[in-house]
């Protein structure tokens, strides 16, 4: 026989809303810091082109 | 990656509504906040200060655009190490009361996810600033990752006391990050700069571990008041600070640094020396154990922090005012 797995109990609304607000959080500065990353490869190119140190 | 901790499909537990929970594992439990606190913030400020140094005293101009993501790459490769470290230091951390609240002791962050994230960031630093710099900046940073990582980390800070002597050496390579995306190379103001934050670091972290030792004996960390006493600890924090002064003039003796810098690093080397004295004269019991709550090694731990500051400080305003 194989044991069934053990079933926790399901969160409780509270839970789940602290989780979703965590979530957010999270995404909200993965979003901030991919855009901020755009900008910042944006400018170091161009200033690379400016300076003719970019190699193609 | 990490394990899930709950999986629920039905009733909630907190009302009578029923509530569909979807998996949710212990990446849920934290917060943007644990992420950044795995980057060792309060760290990440000395070590991006002495490279901002480091690159506004090297000779010869940087983009602001570039120095501003040289300056960001450091960060974040500081931020990598403190995330390995916490990484790798989670069973000490849990028992030291200091850390045992950090993100991966308490459970909010999964060990493997923090030691992908350390190694992403690192990664991304690295060859960031290779592009945006040069290889030679580049590689020092890499170099200075893996000697935190590895040497510190890893092989050191638990095998011996004098781990944070050379280790040390891992913070200290921030300035010469700094001169060499400038540059492209080294010169004898980086070194110095190098050797000051080395000689620096014993008295700054034997300060902290008289009055943390607790701390790191419960945890089985070799520090030196662990291992060789206070009383012999205090003796090395003069000691240290005896070779840091004098080593802070050189850059003025040189004529690598104008007068700004030179008084500067006296008034506040002579600052330190007092500090560590009163460190060595502090009321002991027979062990060296401190009868007043280690009031000493507290101010002079804080004045460390002031002491590096202001004179890389005066490093930069020697040069503009200069």
């Amino acid at each position: 026989m194989v044991d069934a797995p053990e079933m926790l109990p399901p969160l409780s609304r509270d839970e789940s809303r602290a989780i979703g607000r965590r979530r957010r959080g999270r995404n909200w500065l993965m979003f901030a810091t991919l855009i901020a990353l755009v900008g910042l490869f944006y400018a170091i190119t161009l200033v690379k082109i400016s300076q003719g140190t970019m190699k193609f | 990656m990490s394990e899930p901790t709950q999986i629920g499909l039905g009733e909630s537990r907190g009302g009578s509504a029923p509530s569909l929970n979807l998996l949710t594992d212990q990446t849920d439990l934290s917060t943007a906040a644990d992420w950044f606190a795995l980057l060792k913030p309060r760290v990440m400020t000395l070590v991006v200060f002495t490279g901002w140094i480091g690159l506004a005293v090297a000779p010869g101009h940087l983009h602001p655009v570039l120095a501003f993501t040289a300056i960001l790459c450091i960060a974040v490769a500081a931020g990598a190490s403190g995330a390995i470290n916490m990484w790798y230091d989670r069973d000490i951390d849990s028992v030291m009361r200091r850390t045992q609240n950090r993100p991966i002791p308490a459970g909010r962050i999964a060990p493997g996810e923090a030691l992908g994230y350390g190694i992403t960031l690192a990664a991304f630093a690295v060859v960031v600033m290779a592009l945006a710099t040069n290889v030679v900046a580049a590689a020092v940073l890499a170099f200075s990752i893996l000697f935190y990582v590895f040497v510190y980390t890893m092989w050191l800070k638990r095998r011996t006391p004098q781990n944070i002597v050379i280790g040390g050496a891992a913070g200290a390579f921030p300035p010469v990050i700094g001169w060499a995306a400038v540059t492209g190379g080294f010169d004898m103001m980086p070194l110095l700069m190098f050797a000051i934050v080395f000689f620096w670091t014993p008295p700054h972290f034997w300060s902290l571990s008289l009055f943390a030792h607790a701390d790191y004996a419960r945890a089985g960390v070799p520090m030196l008041p662990v291992v060789a006493g206070a009383r012999h600890t205090r003796v090395q924090v003069v000691l240290y600070t005896l070779l840091l002064v004098p080593l802070t003039l050189v850059p003025w003796a040189m004529g690598l640094a104008g007068m700004v810098y030179g008084l500067a690093a006296l008034v506040l080397g002579l600052g330190f020396i007092v500090c560590a004295v009163r460190v060595l004269r502090d009321s002991q019991d027979p062990q060296g154990i401190s009868l007043t709550g280690d009031a000493p090694a507290r101010a002079a731990f804080k004045y460390s922090i002031l002491y590096l500051f202001v004179l890389f400080a005066s490093l930069a305003v020697d040069r503009f005012v200069g």
